[in-house]
């Protein structure tokens, strides 16, 4: 007797206890995710919106801010260095994402047969660009690009004193830094060497999640190597190559590390390369304009986000739904 | 008994000393770092109970550090260190402390300091934001040895620009390979910032009127002198101090002259052209003229509990003579404290140049520096002439249109 009478609270207590955990629990385990998502990931992007509205200078304190409506917006719509700087960027993304897809799908190919027993080390090998450090890649491509001193145009310089085919290379060496003409061509040669490497994994993934059947059908049917690349490995590669274009499309649009180092943070002869970014950043940091450089950076952001929608739009419906 | 009543008379005497102790942060970046820890034990003879604390970090760090910890108002030290580049931007808020005001008064310091250093820590408004601790005075390096070659003496390169071309083209023609200067761009450099009418700044007049124009004679001749440079193929066309064409310019020796502040004597022995001991010497600039490269404050941030002691602090860095000789024996650096500068040292020889007798030339330069009004735009202006000059340099546009297109972008930024 005692003992049921004395249960029924202890089974309440318990209760309440396994109701809270089975309730709260879930929320708690999760929280260190959101409370850090909160603090710097939708803060940030809250507070820089509330920025944009504002004029502000950093360094004089959060109580200076003084609301100017849409000014911000309208002074870099109407200010020619940030058209100059989106056209820099565009350039920039397509010098420089076009031969790194067409660079990455082949060689995936290559890596994903023929080479096929040292997969791992071609792998690891055209990885190793991408996470190298940023400083350690430009002092070696300073050294390739210096205009005086340089690899490049000494190799260049020498083949130029060839017999027969020394007139197709110049005869004076090329300032590539410093020359408003190579200025662009020289960042996305970086860009390329340095995220080849990525893009070649991405496709070797989705290579390899081809069915092998298909290819051994297709050798019955006695295709060769580049009519099986052409036939099944391009078509399934279509939604790998929507992600992998989707990422380009937004690193190539918010490209700063580069241009950056390379041109020491000057956008380099003729501001050839200036990207957006580094433009908002000389906004805030050298211009000490922190509402300008905000609403330039929502203008970016509407502009990744338009071409996102079109490039879903081109080829990526399709693609997704694994039709075709 | 004897003996408890010293020890309660010590621990009393001790007691209040230990009340009042108080810890200084100082926020600095290196070199000057080293400077503020060799003054350390000269100033706790002074101020027993005061302990300072140096927290030093990378040049541009620091300064990000310090526009965070004025932005939000903790963080900052009690002591900052700030580099002139930065002081336009930070005088701007109401981050740092008026020390022309009680009880700091610097205003009566103003006569012992170099003439120049006053105003550039000065608002447009009038405030007083740091106190000057070392200066750049300009100066023109050259390679004796290149110079000699073509049979051309210093002074005939320093007597006007117009001589310093023209002269330059004989260096270059008997030395084949080497260049005069680094870039051409550092020549307009200079002209934009010499020959100030008097409530000029670099690009705003008092009124905060745009300066900048085809119709300017001191920016038409700063493009003019560049052109005629680069178009005689005289520069090694490196872009900016410190960048790395400049610093191979250095290091490989292609170089017969440079334009810089007199602490570049100190990179240019330690590292920069090592090799070339004794081989360069320092000149004034060309055409008479006087500029300043650069120069460190300390300031105390509003935010600071010890604005007293960190003032004291800050007095004794900048106002004692021995202690700013002592810097300027650490790092180099030129004292901007005048009296600093008769110190016997000042008329010993450099070795690096040769054991010229460079910092009586120097302090002479200071002398004669002009103070420059600054504004809050100019770091807008200068990035937007210094495009242009880029322009006219390359060839891509002319001087006018390339002024007039300056004006006009400096004009809508300036609201």
């Amino acid at each position: 007797m005692t003992p049921s009478v004395s249960s029924p609270p202890q089974g309440r207590r318990a209760g309440g206890w396994s109701e809270f955990q089975r309730r709260y629990a879930p929320y708690l385990f999760i929280s260190p995710f959101f409370l850090l998502f909160f603090a710097f990931g939708l803060f940030p992007i809250l507070f820089n919106a509330y920025l944009s509205f504002m004029e502000w200078q950093p360094g004089t304190g959060l109580g200076d801010m003084k609301f100017v409506g849409l000014r911000n917006y309208t002074d870099n719509l109407t200010d020619p260095a940030f058209w100059q700087s989106l056209k820099n960027t565009a350039i920039l993304a397509l010098l420089s994402g076009l031969p790194q897809h067409l660079l990455a799908i082949p060689l995936a190919f290559a890596v994903a047969g023929v080479l096929k027993r040292m997969q791992h080390l071609v792998t690891a090998v055209y990885f190793l660009p991408y996470i190298t450090s940023i400083v350690a890649i430009s002092v070696i491509f300073f050294t390739l690009f210096s205009w005086q001193y340089g690899v490049i145009n000494a190799a260049l310089v020498s083949l130029h004193q060839l017999p027969l085919i020394g007139g197709l290379f110049p005869a004076e060496k090329i300032n590539w830094l410093g020359q408003k003409e190579y200025v662009q061509p020289a960042i996305a040669l970086v860009v390329i060497w340095r995220y080849v490497g990525w893009n070649m994994l991405l496709y070797l993934a989705g290579i390899q999640s081809i069915p092998k059947e298909l290819y051994e059908a297709a050798s019955v049917d006695g295709a060769t190597g580049g009519q099986q690349f052409r036939f099944i490995t391009l078509p399934l590669l279509r939604p790998t190559m929507f992600m992998a274009v989707t990422l380009s499309l937004i690193g190539g649009f918010q490209l700063f590390e580069e241009p950056f180092i390379l041109t020491n943070g000057s956008g380099g002869a003729g501001q050839a390369g200036l990207t957006t970014i580094m433009y908002m950043y000389r906004t805030y940091a050298q211009y000490s304009d922190a509402g300008v450089a905000a609403a330039m950076s929502w203008l970016l952001f509407a502009v990744i986000g338009v071409l996102t929608f079109l490039n879903n739009r081109a080829f990526g419906r399709s693609g997704l739904a694994g039709r075709d | 008994m004897k003996l408890s009543r010293a020890l309660l008379l010590s621990l009393a005497l001790s007691g209040s000393a230990f009340a009042q102790t108080k810890t200084l942060t100082v926020g600095v970046f290196p070199d000057l770092d080293t400077v503020v820890k060799a003054a350390i034990p000269g100033f706790k003879k002074l101020y027993p109970n005061i302990d300072v604390k140096v927290v030093s970090l990378a040049y541009a760090d620091h300064h990000t550090a310090l526009t965070t910890a004025l932005s939000t108002g903790r963080g900052a030290g009690d002591v900052v260190a700030v580099d002139f580049g930065y002081i336009a931007k930070f005088a701007e808020g109401k981050g740092l402390v008026d020390l022309g005001k009680a009880p700091y008064n610097a205003g009566q310091y103003r006569s012992q300091f170099v003439a120049y250093t006053f105003p550039q820590a000065m608002t447009q408004d009038g405030r007083m934001v740091a106190m000057p601790t070392d200066i750049g005075p300009g100066s023109m390096f050259y390679r004796t040895d290149l110079l000699a070659r073509a049979k051309v003496s210093p002074t005939e390169l320093n007597r006007s620009w117009e001589s310093y071309v023209s002269a330059g083209k004989k260096v270059v023609a008997a030395n084949p390979g080497k260049f005069l200067l680094p870039d051409a761009g550092q020549a307009a450099q200079i002209i934009i910032r010499t020959g100030l009418k008097s409530g000029e700044g670099l690009f705003f007049d008092k009124a905060g009127k745009v300066l900048v124009g085809p119709d300017n004679p001191r920016f038409v001749r700063a493009f003019t002198v560049a052109k005629q440079i680069r178009d005689a193929g005289l520069d090694a066309r490196t872009g900016n101090a410190f960048s790395a064409e400049w610093t191979n310019a250095f290091q490989k020796g292609t170089v017969a002259t440079e334009f810089n502040g007199a602490w570049l004597v100190g990179h240019m022995q330690n590292w920069l052209a090592k090799d070339f001991k004794g081989k360069w010497g320092a000149q004034d600039l060309p055409g008479n003229t006087f500029a300043s490269w650069g120069g460190s404050f300390y300031a105390i941030p509003e935010q600071s509990k010890n604005k007293a002691e960190a003032w004291a602090l800050i007095k004794y860095l900048t106002t004692n003579p021995a202690q700013q000789v002592l810097a300027f024996k650490t790092t180099g650096a030129f004292p901007a404290l005048r009296s600093a500068a008769t110190n016997p040292v000042f008329n010993e020889g450099v070795p690096y140049l040769g054991n010229q007798k460079a910092r009586v030339l120097w302090r002479r330069a200071t002398t004669k520096i002009q103070p420059i009004d600054v504004n809050k735009l100019d770091p807008v202006a200068e990035q937007i002439v210094g495009e242009a000059l880029g322009s006219v340099l390359d060839g891509s546009k002319d001087i006018q249109t390339a002024l007039g297109e300056a004006q006009r972008l400096i004009t809508r930024r300036a609201r």
